[in-house]
């Protein structure tokens, strides 16, 4: 923004704008409408589909593109009067009725099989600016249709070519997989060389398109959205708590679609968190089960499984807690309630990655996501953001355009930008010359590190040896996370000093809260309580069915240290409970009742206890605790990423057919193509 | 008549040796240094001074949009961009400076680049000439060789570059801003508005795009002075022109006369004369496809100039003269451009993409009279709803020829849909 601000007259109102600013943007800020179909606020300007035309008093005796002008373009009237811009002249009410005629002529006006109906553009704007009637009498054209993959089904006899899509695809998403071929009317959007897309992001590219040219494939003719119920939620797919909207119709989650939050998700959503709800309705554990004396799991009451828990807990036996991925900080509030008060301990560091219990400043960071956008150097250890949070990755590959320099230290891997490889270990760090760091006053550098520079034994050393150079450059840190409840977990101290492996060897119980990924070792009774009959379920002796995220409310802090609210969008399946309410249930069982009753008690008494958490989307400046003495050896080591297969990693994932296919997909195309380093 | 010693493409027709030898004999690069010794402040005056309107078409004055250019800055260097991309049907001057007088062009490049602070110009030639860009490239090497251009041009202590670039055969392409984008390699579609080339062109720099013929005549004119070039036409239209005549003429042809020339005199004198006699005449098109036709009755007094013909809702163009005698099916003739303009759509703007493709096939409903009277009216309203509502001029450009023909032919399309449903009636 600059200060001089420049007079202009919009629809015989006078009004000072910022000289860079669009017609458009100024017309916005007086809330006048303008309709559009090819501008979108964060893809370049095209300027292509000509819908949002506006007067230019003074001008070329034609409408001008309103989303293309900047205000300092315009010239004053002759005696210095600022410019005048009509909105709502003849001028403009016949050129956006001349362009809406051209865009629909060739449009098939399908509309009542068109999966867009209801929350189209084309026909909304039709209605509002169109004519009633048609003169075309011509054959219309039509075109063949694109295989784009699994997600995104097209119909491209519908597409008005605003291009949209493309410049989704290679500005944000950063893989030039979509183009316009052709000329003049025979002109067709269409993926390079008919190969299906292979971003983690392209079902962003549905909700872009302004008609019902590209679809979503797994929600085909199944609602429509005037049928849906909106729920405004968070996704826990990664850590990094998009904002999402989930859509149900009865029971069923029917789609999930990303909602604005400029802190975090900005409006774009991973195909992971979009497209995995059908792993919701698929494997579900919808009753209590308990191994029986051959050995096998067979269905119970909740009465029974009660009651067999009872008789292993209550003799003083040594109760551990473990947390999985997708757990709201309540019910990890109300675990580790009941496992303190039966001296039990508590354990949320199940991969081996190493997190510093209270040290907020080392385990989530000191920078905001947003910090991203400022950044001028962005160093990443140990981590392959494209994989682990594909829309920060996004926002990265944005810094990265600005003219912000990438390093990467750890495994090469292929991100959506082109960044300098340092080397795999942290020792490969003091290749950054002295000279580097002095030159640059390393002003505005990020370090984003990896849970998997954390893994194995050497993971506190080289927590310390990275905040020892994070002291050193003046840098913010980032902790990026994969699971979404881990920081909430965290934050709770769920841990114990001992550490996983010494706590598994030491509980004769163990209450499981949806582990899947890790092997409980033979030995300890296992109580898994949870939504999904994964792996985790596999090795248990007691089954508690417990809600999906989206099936009860909770809390979540990502992976910035922003809490934020899920909420329950629809009911859950069979006999499974709400997870708090399993474990109120429990500890009545146990003798070591709970003093809260209802699901409001239990918050107000963890916000009280936690007031950071209570503080709903606020990122808390966390206070940095120096860096300690590490042991050198830590700098040899090779640093890893932590997940390989970015559609498979937590139950829910796992249990939808679609993400199979696209993690089947992704293999083929990723053992065909090399890495691209610089 | 223009005579021959005010010629300025005295070896247009290639009789003549088109070497540099040959071009040198004839007073081409001769002390260029002397010119560029002068100051850019002075050429880019004395073109202001004379007058120079663009050749290729819009006809902008050419010193004014030089002057347009930036002070050339360190962090950003300027391009001179010559626009050789000549498709506009019934155009084919550049052609003849390109493999007949390559190097008035080459030298023009040097004194115009100099002029606009640039060391470096890039010719984009028209996909189709494959041996003109041949004749040119000859030409490039051998001022190379004698240090015409390269480092200390022609000993003027200015270095100067000049590539050529060869285009791939598509009409929109010669739209400058498309013209650049397809020079950096990208899809030729043209940009949007400001910013103009000038502040923003090729690579994000500062550019001039000028038609070949406009860049061509910059030596001769520095040389002569502008006032000996401002000695021809009416003022505002002054100098003198490549005019192409095509169609019915007798002897079709590239000539260079003065602006303003009677249209008549024009045909007569180079064209041989229409094509069974002046009154056999039935209709102009007198600046390439774009602009809108002149009937027979206005050709009696008609003046090639820009101003004259904007004054009769045409316009100069190129100067490309398109000649139909009384036998031409004028429907079918404004159809066949509806067509092309139809197929050279880039299909980038939503009213270019689907109108010029609806306008044709309304067209070749006229062609036959398979039409209703009313859709005259429709036709020219879409016409407008094209017109200036697109990025670039090529959706006027694809509407003007339409407009002309209901404008001046209007009663030939409805009797010919008159005729047409009488005949239905007949046969019934």
């Amino acid at each position: 923004m600059t200060d001089n601000l420049r007079k202009v007259v919009i629809d015989n109102v006078e009004i000072d704008v910022d000289p860079a600013f669009t017609i458009m943007q100024a017309c916005e800020k007086m809330s006048k409408e303008i309709p559009r179909f090819c501008y979108h606020e964060r893809l370049s300007i095209a300027g292509n589909c000509r819908m949002c035309l506006v007067e230019v008093v003074g001008g070329p005796p034609k409408p001008m593109a309103s989303c293309a002008l900047q205000i300092k373009d315009l010239r004053p009237g002759p005696n210095g009067e600022p410019p005048i811009i009509k909105t709502n002249s003849p001028m403009v009410k016949k050129a956006r009725e001349g362009v809406m005629e051209f865009l629909l002529i060739n449009h098939p006006l399908d509309c009542p099989i068109c999966d867009q109906g209801g929350e189209c553009d084309l026909q909304d704007q039709a209605l509002s600016y169109g004519v009633d009637f048609s003169r075309y009498r011509e054959p219309k054209r039509a075109a063949l249709d694109v295989n784009l993959g699994p997600l995104v089904e097209t119909n491209m006899t519908r597409c008005i070519s605003c291009t949209r899509c493309v410049r989704f695809i290679t500005e944000v998403a950063g893989v030039p997989e979509m183009g316009q071929i052709g000329r003049g009317e025979s002109s067709e959007i269409t993926s390079y060389l008919g190969q299906t897309l292979t971003s983690e992001l392209q079902g962003n590219i549905i909700d872009l398109c302004p008609v019902g040219a590209l679809t979503s494939k797994p929600y085909a003719f199944s609602a429509r959205p005037w049928e849906l119920i909106k729920t405004n939620t968070i996704d826990v797919m990664d850590a990094l708590g998009s904002n999402i909207r989930v859509d149900s119709k009865g029971k069923r989650i029917m789609r999930i679609i990303p909602r604005n939050h400029d802190g975090i998700n900005e409006e774009w959503l991973s195909d992971k968190s979009r497209f995995m709800w059908d792993g919701l309705s698929r494997q579900r554990l919808d009753k209590p089960y308990i191994r029986n004396i051959s050995g096998r799991l067979e269905e119970t009451t909740w009465d029974l499984a009660f009651n067999a828990i009872s008789d292993k807990c209550l003799p003083a036996a040594k109760i551990l807690a473990i947390s999985g991925d997708l757990v709201s900080a309540e019910t990890l509030y109300a675990a580790k309630k009941l496992v303190n008060s039966l001296k039990g301990r508590t354990e949320c560091r199940i991969g081996d990655s190493y997190l510093p219990p209270r040290d907020r400043a080392a385990y989530v960071g000191t920078a905001h996501i947003g910090g991203i956008d400022v950044a001028e150097q962005i160093f990443l250890i140990g981590t392959n953001p494209r994989l682990e949070a594909p829309v920060l990755n996004a926002r990265i590959r944005r810094a990265w355009l600005r003219g912000a320099e990438i390093k990467l230290v750890g495994e090469p891997v292929s991100l959506t930008y082109e960044y300098q490889y340092l080397g795999p270990k942290l020792k490969d760090l003091d290749k950054l010359s002295s000279n580097f760091l002095k030159a640059n006053q390393l002003k505005n550098s990020l370090i984003i590190l990896g849970q998997g520079a954390l893994l194995g034994q050497d993971g506190p050393d080289i927590l310390h040896a990275v905040k020892d150079f994070k002291e050193k450059t003046n840098s913010e840190l980032l902790t990026l996370h994969v699971a979404a409840s881990k920081v909430g977990a965290m934050d709770l101290n769920f841990v114990c000093d001992m550490g996983y492996h010494s706590s598994i060897k030491w509980s004769d119980v163990v209450l499981n809260l949806g582990v899947d990924d890790y092997e409980i070792p033979k030995g300890p009774f296992v109580i898994y309580q949870g939504s999904h009959g994964d792996r985790g379920a596999e090795r248990a002796d007691i089954i508690l069915p417990g809600c999906a995220f989206t099936e009860e409310s909770g809390t979540f802090v990502n992976t910035e240290g922003r809490p934020q609210m899920a909420f329950k969008a629809c009911e859950t399946v069979g006999d499974a409970r709400e997870n708090w309410a399993i474990l109120r249930a429990l500890s009545d069982r146990l003798n070591v009742p709970f003093s809260f009753n209802s699901f409001e008690e239990l918050r107000t008494q963890l916000f009280h206890d936690k007031p950071q958490l209570g503080a709903m989307d606020e990122v808390p400046t966390n206070s940095w605790k120096p860096s300690e003495k590490f042991s050198k050896k830590c700098l040899e080591k090779n640093l890893n990423t932590v997940f390989k297969d970015h559609y498979l990693t937590n139950a829910i994932a796992r249990s939808s057919v679609l993400l199979a296919e696209l993690s089947k997909n992704n293999n083929k195309v990723n053992s065909k193509k090399g890495l691209k380093v610089t | 008549m223009l005579k021959d010693k005010d010629r300025i493409f005295s070896n247009l027709y290639g009789m003549k040796d088109r070497s540099i030898k040959g071009s040198m004999q004839r007073g081409h690069w001769d002390n260029t240094a002397k010119l560029i010794k002068q100051g850019a402040a002075w050429i880019v005056d004395e073109i202001k001074g004379s007058g120079l309107r663009g050749r290729g078409g819009a006809g902008f004055p050419t010193g004014l949009k030089w002057s347009f250019m930036p002070k050339p800055e360190a962090k950003k260097p300027s391009y001179l961009v010559v626009n050789a991309d000549e498709s506009e049907p019934g155009t084919c001057k550049d052609r003849e400076i390109l493999r007949h007088e390559p190097h008035t062009l080459i030298e023009g490049c040097l004194l115009a680049g100099f002029a606009m602070g640039a060391h470096t110009a890039y010719i984009y030639v028209r996909g189709e000439y494959v041996r003109e860009r041949e004749a040119l490239q000859i030409a490039i090497n051998e001022a190379y060789s004698k240090g015409f251009i390269g480092k200390n041009a022609s000993k003027s202590g200015w270095d100067f570059d000049v590539f050529v670039h060869h285009g791939a055969g598509a009409y929109i392409c010669g739209e400058e801003t498309a013209l650049l984008e397809s020079l950096e390699g990208k899809k030729g579609m043209p940009r949007m508005k400001p910013p103009f080339p000038a502040m923003a062109g090729l690579y994000g720099c500062p550019t001039t795009v000028n038609n070949v013929e406009s860049i061509a005549v910059v030596p001769t004119i520095l040389r002569r002075g502008a006032s000996w070039f401002s000695k021809f036409g009416r003022p505002n239209n002054f100098g003198t022109k490549l005019f192409c005549l095509s169609g019915h003429v007798n002897s079709p042809c590239v000539v260079e006369e003065e602006m303003s020339i009677p249209l008549k005199e024009l045909i007569d004198k180079h064209g041989g004369g229409v094509r069974g006699g002046w009154k056999n005449l039935k209709a102009v098109i007198p600046g390439g496809a774009s602009v809108p036709l002149l009937p027979a009755n206005m050709c009696e007094d008609a003046l090639m100039d820009f101003d004259w013909l904007k004054e009769q809702k045409s316009g100069l163009g190129t100067g490309a003269v398109i000649v139909m005698d009384g036998q031409t099916d004028v429907i079918k003739a404004i159809w066949r451009l509806s067509k092309f303009y139809k197929h050279e759509s880039c299909g980038q703007c939503t009213p270019c993409r689907e109108g010029t493709g609806w306008m044709m096939r309304v067209m070749e409903r006229f062609v036959s009279g398979n039409a209703e009277l009313e859709e005259i009216d429709s036709l020219l309203e879409v016409s407008k709803q094209i017109e200036g509502h697109t990025i670039c001029a090529l959706g006027d450009a694809a509407a003007w020829p339409i407009q002309g023909l209901m404008r001046h032919f209007r009663h030939e399309v409805e009797s010919r849909i008159k005729t047409n449903k009488n005949s239905h009636l007949a046969a019934e």
